[in-house]
């Protein structure tokens, strides 16, 4: 027995032990951004760019745009990086965030299976795809999660004069998942559709038969932008790193660093910062 | 996707390799649970043998409220700590949330109300049999529920045991009180989780298989102890 | 055996000085169980000093008796009264050996160790006293061995010795030689009798008649639930008044 109080005992103090080190005082900011550019492995070989030059460190925590954007509400993160202009302004105009920079952009494509039920491939407006595929009696598979994502989706769909929310459950399947699990749902149905960001499609690495449909719309253009959440609600926001972070992700260097992110040949993120 | 069998071999290959990133989110899979178990275990045994050693009103209720609690999803449970701990939440200026601590803190609530269930269960069986001698030999009830505890060490460590089950094996609660965030939230059920989300199904199934090797790892050490002194104490 | 006894004798200390709690006087005891009355308006007084038999075929309410006068059962009707009004000196001062007792899971001397720590005795002489009682119970060389793991003789010892280390006034032994062999029986036997020279009051309860020949001073006859004699051991065993004593005796009482 006291055998076992002793291994008891010294779990517990190695316990203490590496905890306290793993807490020790470290220079970091939070970075709140959506799963696209993580999933896309974009962060892995950007971030310790930055660290390298100023050795402070990026913490991020990839989620949806909608929940990264109540994360920068609640003051749970110094910078948000997301993809939702209509959400950001009203994020700034509401008083949570501040200094608003766009960085880069990609474009969201239409993928779907090789068959293509819907006959959508090539089309030059998504709209008229979507229009195509609600009529097909293919299925489409939705983010459901009010990511950036989902919010352009839910967009086009507007736009297209379709109300999804009619066809719940039939051919329109909200999946309330991340894009990653989306597209293995896609791929796993074999007649699926869905919207991606071009990022997250890229790097994907359980395609099966699906393929990309619909590029090149104005419409599904992409822009990622920077914003600090407002130090004056949340006077604990690392202002100074922060901004240190943004600076840098603005400049010529850093955006040079965001064109040099490729993947199979293709640049994923399009740097697009205005000069300062 | 591979099949089964290039699965088991990229498994094999990780675990051979051990490169410094997957020891780091092994390390921290450990320590985080491991930390939780041990906190939980202290709060849980404490408050199962008081309602096993204890009669008082509402103890019926609160048991009744222990078991149900057993099925308590981890995200309920993390969202929970998660608005605690937010900047916006009471706690929030701790400045804990996306943190090692909220992580052991989300596990600790999470596997509490198992080994506490679990202990009163324990207790109470041992109480039928050494309640007279105890009373007897002149303990105290405090003595008694120490005793007690004590008596059962080699069954509360298999409770032990099947929290820490619980506690390695949920994401739902570290995914969102940790965040996921690489080099210090990453454990392995999110990392897992994130692999899946890229499509890398074969890594993330082998990241799986890694998990459950560090499982059975962790539930033999225990169970050879538990054999060596049970030999030698009955 | 005796030898051995003789050579680890006694500590004198539990037999020094006055009483603390004895007699104990018990006035119109009764026990009931699910309508049943167990124990029917029993009276008697214990006096400190003759080794006390309880005996009665099975099911007359021995080890229930016992219960009550220890403590662990209060009675439906009646009042066990001790001569100190203290409540922690009475409980301190006595102790019980069950017939199965509960050991602790843990070494033999550490069962010891545990009533001794309860007791507040100083770690010293708890080395002491742990040391004295395992060698007049012929346990010594098991002292490291887990109590649980031990053989039922053994187990019936340990309990004993575990008993006497607190050095009580009063000793309450429920049947302790029910599960034994024979060997093991007379080393309990005179274990107990060494306990009650040295200044212990013993109660002991047996539907052994052999037994309670060997051990009784004074005997009492327990009956379905009813106290039918108290007497001295010869006086019982010569000629008991109550015919049901008296065919106990001969044997011919249906259990």
């Amino acid at each position: 027995m006291k055998l076992i109080r002793n291994i008891l005992l010294c779990l517990w103090a190695a316990c203490i032990a590496l905890a306290g080190q793993a807490q020790a005082g470290e220079d970091f900011i939070t970075l709140a951004s959506t799963t696209s550019t993580q999933a896309s492995g974009f962060f892995d070989y950007y971030l310790p760019l930055f660290q390298r030059r100023t050795g402070i460190e990026v913490r991020v925590v990839a989620v949806g745009t909608g929940q990264a954007l109540k994360i920068g509400e609640n003051g749970d993160a110094d910078v948000l990086l997301v993809h939702d202009r209509i959400g950001e302004l009203q994020f700034i105009r509401q008083g949570y965030g501040i200094d608003r920079r766009e960085v880069m952009y990609n474009d969201f494509v239409v993928v779907g299976p090789e068959k293509d039920a819907a006959r959508i491939d090539k089309m030059k407006n998504a709209v008229t795809a979507l229009q195509k595929i609600a009529g097909s009696g293919a299925s489409f598979i939705s983010r459901g999660d009010d990511s950036g994502t989902n919010r352009l989706e839910r967009r086009l769909w507007r736009e297209a004069g379709i109300d999804p929310a009619d066809a719940q459950g039939t051919w329109y399947k909200e999946a309330g998942a991340g894009m990653g699990a989306v597209l293995n749902m896609t791929a796993a149905s074999g007649d699926a559709y869905t919207i991606s960001d071009r990022a997250t499609w890229l790097a994907f690495q359980n395609k099966a038969d699906l393929v990309l449909l619909v590029q090149g719309d104005p419409r599904l253009f992409n822009q990622y932008s920077l914003m600090l959440v407002n130090p004056e609600k949340h006077p604990h926001v690392k202002k100074q790193q922060a901004l240190l972070f943004m600076d840098w992700m603005t400049s010529t260097q850093g955006q040079q660093a965001i064109a040099g992110f490729q993947m199979a040949g293709q640049t994923l993120f399009k740097p697009n910062a205005r000069k300062q | 996707m591979q099949g089964l069998g290039g699965v088991l071999q990229t498994a094999v290959q990780m675990m051979l390799e051990l490169d410094d990133s997957l020891l780091e989110i092994i390390v921290l899979s450990l320590r985080v649970s491991l930390t939780a178990t041990v906190l939980a275990a202290v709060s849980g045994f404490l408050l199962g043998a008081v309602l096993a050693v204890w009669r008082f009103p509402g103890r019926g209720s609160i048991l009744v409220l222990l078991n149900a609690l057993m099925g308590l999803p981890p995200v309920v449970v993390g969202l929970m700590v998660y608005l605690l701990l937010s900047r916006a939440g009471p706690l929030g200026n701790l400045g804990l949330l996306f943190s090692e601590s909220a992580m052991i803190i989300a596990q600790w609530l999470l596997v509490t109300p198992l080994i506490a269930a679990l202990t009163q269960q324990i207790v109470a069986d041992l109480m039928l049999e050494y309640r007279e001698q105890l009373l007897s030999l002149g303990t105290s009830r405090w003595t008694m529920l120490q005793t007690l505890l004590w008596e059962g060490r080699f069954s509360l460590l298999t409770v032990m045991l099947a929290g820490f089950g619980r506690a390695i094996s949920e994401v739902g609660a570290v995914l969102i009180v940790g965040g996921n965030i690489m080099h210090h939230t990453r454990v392995m059920t999110t990392a897992i989780a994130l692999e899946t989300s890229k499509g890398n199904l074969t890594i993330a199934l082998a990241l799986g298989m890694v998990l459950i090797a560090l499982a059975c790892l962790v539930n033999a050490a225990v169970a050879f102890s538990k054999a060596y002194a049970e030999r030698a104490y009955g | 055996m005796v030898e051995v006894i003789d050579r680890y004798a006694v500590p004198a200390c539990a037999a020094g000085g006055k009483p603390d709690i004895l007699p104990l006087r018990l006035t119109g005891v009764s026990f009931e169980a699910a309508g049943h009355c167990l124990l029917d308006d029993i009276s008697f007084e214990l006096e400190r000093g003759p080794l006390t038999v309880i005996l009665g075929p099975n099911g007359a309410g021995k080890s229930l008796l016992l219960k009550i006068c220890h403590g662990l059962l209060a009675p439906v009707r009646g009042e066990v009264d001790w001569q100190s009004t203290s409540k922690l000196l009475v409980r301190s001062r006595q102790a019980m050996v069950f017939q199965q007792p509960v050991l602790l899971r843990r070494s033999v001397a550490a069962n010891i160790d545990y009533v001794l720590r309860l007791r507040g005795v100083a770690k010293q002489e708890r080395r002491q006293r742990i040391e004295a009682c395992l060698q007049l119970a012929g346990l010594a060389h098991l002292e490291r061995r887990g109590a649980r793991v031990l053989s039922g003789g053994e187990r019936q010892k340990l309990a004993l010795a575990r008993a006497w280390a607190v050095h009580p006034e009063i000793v309450f032994l429920d049947e302790p030689t029910a599960n034994i062999d024979p060997t093991a029986t007379l080393f309990m036997e005179s274990l107990i009798r060494q306990f009650s020279r040295a200044g212990t009051k013993v109660v002991l309860t047996s539907h052994d008649l052999g037994q309670a020949r060997r051990l009784a001073d004074e005997v009492l006859f327990l009956h379905q639930g009813r106290l039918l004699e108290q007497a001295p051991a010869r006086q019982f065993f010569d000629g008991p008044e109550n015919p049901l004593a008296r065919a106990f005796i001969q044997g011919e009482l249906p259990c």
